[in-house]
């Protein structure tokens, strides 16, 4: 399990994880979309010296993801390893993963290097020296594209600059009961912070899960942008504590029932979809959190978020399972690690 | 997704956000420019790359020859990968690092629209602080000599062969 599902760091009732990434590129060779499949070879293989003759890498786990078969890649997307377009992508590209799973590096994204950092909770200034001790082990022994005037530059020039995306994941689903989630984006827009889903940009706010992270890279420092959304997250943590607040004070029964409703459904249904499950283990969670269910951890419910997703399912019962299968052995999975701590016997499976 | 003009597929999208509520248009290259340079649409904010482009340069030029200019700039290629703009607009991706110089003068608007700057702060490599250019020439050098390889023409290509290792080792540190 990823240091960052522990549920350990600062602010973890809310704050699932603080992530910050870096867009770096070889100065000698095109950029991705340019690259032909020698170029790609040759960034991937120096890249790949690079990472594994660092004093690093003895915790490196180095994968080919061009040769993974499709559901170790799914595998990784959900566990937040790598991307989506990384695993739908084609040609020689890569990711090196620290056996503690807090940072991995992307090789051959979007930019020839994407170096990730995540950590538990509310927790970028150590992500950020993370990361920046990182950089400085790969830029010891490679150029990166670097222009004086606009910085590191990027495939995209959204990304130029610092190249650097900092985004903090919120569970908001008091927010978006009491339908206050889109004021709250509209504000963050305003000050050009972005706000996307579980997977990054264009995914689905599934589980009431929002990233919010900045937009600007260019003609702010790393400290600035981290500072920005620093800032703003005890602003939106404490918006959401109001709501949860309001919800108890003002609807006890309902907000319990409907906690209560979704470890009921969790616990004894015999087939169910991955939406729902992210939908109910919601609400199970931030139960968990007001203390109206007593008998559940946090990182249970944070690790049953990504094991019960359709690649981490497969994995764990070792076959190729359809849609209808997995729903049922989702069911059957939920069922199995959400009852055995009562040691009552609930699970007929 | 096709142009909401015509059939063919809609490569600018355009979100209009003067009066009340936002309002998004799909549209083909040439309806796209039929758009911008209509005398009816005001200049208006604009939220994606291509549109906030193409309407910085329809601002900057007379109305009727904004069309023919942004024809022109579509064509103008990077001397090292040889992406023209025109395929940037399309996939919103750059071919190498030299483009950011290379289509300087078209990028300067579209940066600043993005960032709200247009000077780096921050992060310095330890590295070619004073750019990596020479060796993003590399690119174009490579490229060079396996065309002089393919062409047969060994001394020009030995000539490019010393010009890269030189680069190579000079960047060494």
């Amino acid at each position: 399990m990823g240091e960052w599902l522990r549920g350990s760091g600062p602010e973890s009732d809310i704050v699932m994880s603080s992530r910050i990434r870096l867009a770096r590129n070889l100065a000698d060779f095109p950029f991705i979309s340019r690259a032909n499949d020698q170029d790609r070879a040759r960034i991937e293989k120096s890249l790949r010296e690079c990472l594994l003759s660092s004093e690093r890498a003895g915790q490196l786990l180095y994968v080919d993801v061009e040769r993974l078969p499709g559901i170790d890649r799914q595998f990784l997307v959900e566990r937040h390893l790598i991307s989506r377009e990384h695993a739908e992508s084609r040609g020689a590209r890569a990711v090196a993963i620290d056996r503690g799973e807090t940072f991995s590096v992307m090789v051959n994204e979007e930019d020839h290097l994407r170096i990730q950092v995540m950590h538990s909770g509310l927790n970028l200034q150590e992500a950020w020296r993370e990361i920046n001790r990182i950089d400085d082990l790969v830029e010891g022994k490679l150029t990166y594209a670097y222009h004086p005037r606009l910085g590191y530059l990027t495939a995209c020039p959204t990304n130029v600059g610092t190249g650097m995306r900092v985004s903090v994941m919120l569970h908001l689903p008091a927010l978006v009961i009491t339908r206050q989630i889109e004021k709250v984006f509209r504000s963050l827009q305003k000050i050009s912070l972005a706000v996307r889903g579980l997977y990054g940009e264009g995914s689905q706010a599934m589980g009431d899960f929002y990233q919010i992270s900045n937009q600007i890279t260019l003609g702010r420092s790393e400290e600035d942008l981290i500072k920005q959304v620093s800032d703003i997250v005890p602003v939106i943590i404490n918006y959401e504590r109001q709501a949860r607040d309001y919800l108890i004070r003002e609807s006890h029964e309902n907000l319990h029932d409907r906690v209560s409703r979704a470890y009921g459904i969790l616990r004894t249904a015999q087939t169910i979809s991955s939406e729902e499950t992210m939908h109910l283990l919601s609400s199970v969670r931030m139960g968990v959190n007001l203390g109206l269910i007593e008998d559940l951890e946090i990182p249970t419910i944070n690790e049953l978020f990504i094991r019960t997703q359709p690649a981490h399912l497969q994995k764990l019962s070792g076959v190729e399972l359809d849609t209808a299968d997995r729903n049922i052995e989702r069911a059957r999975y939920l069922r199995r690690h959400l009852n055995k701590e009562h040691g009552s016997g609930q699970d007929t499976n | 997704m096709k142009c909401q003009k015509c059939e063919r597929p809609a490569t600018f999208h355009i979100t209009e956000l003067t009066g009340g509520k936002p309002q998004e248009f799909h549209l083909c290259e040439e309806h796209a420019r039929e758009y911008l340079t209509h005398p009816a649409n005001e200049p208006a904010g604009a939220t994606s790359m291509a549109a906030a482009l193409a309407q910085q340069m329809a601002q900057q030029m007379a109305v009727g020859q904004a069309a023919e200019e942004l024809a022109r700039l579509d064509q103008q290629a990077c001397p090292v990968c040889g992406i023209t703009f025109h395929e940037f607009r399309n996939q919103g991706r750059l071919g190498c690092p030299h483009d950011y110089m290379a289509f300087e003068n078209q990028l300067e608007p579209l940066i600043l629209n993005i960032h709200g700057e247009n000077q780096h702060v921050g992060k310095t490599p330890k590295r070619c602080p004073q750019g990596s250019e020479t060796r993003t020439q590399l690119i174009r050098l490579r490229r060079e000599m396996n065309e002089a390889v393919a062409e047969e023409d060994y001394e020009r290509a030995s000539r490019l062969r010393d010009e890269i290792r030189r680069i190579e080792m000079s960047e060494e540190v």
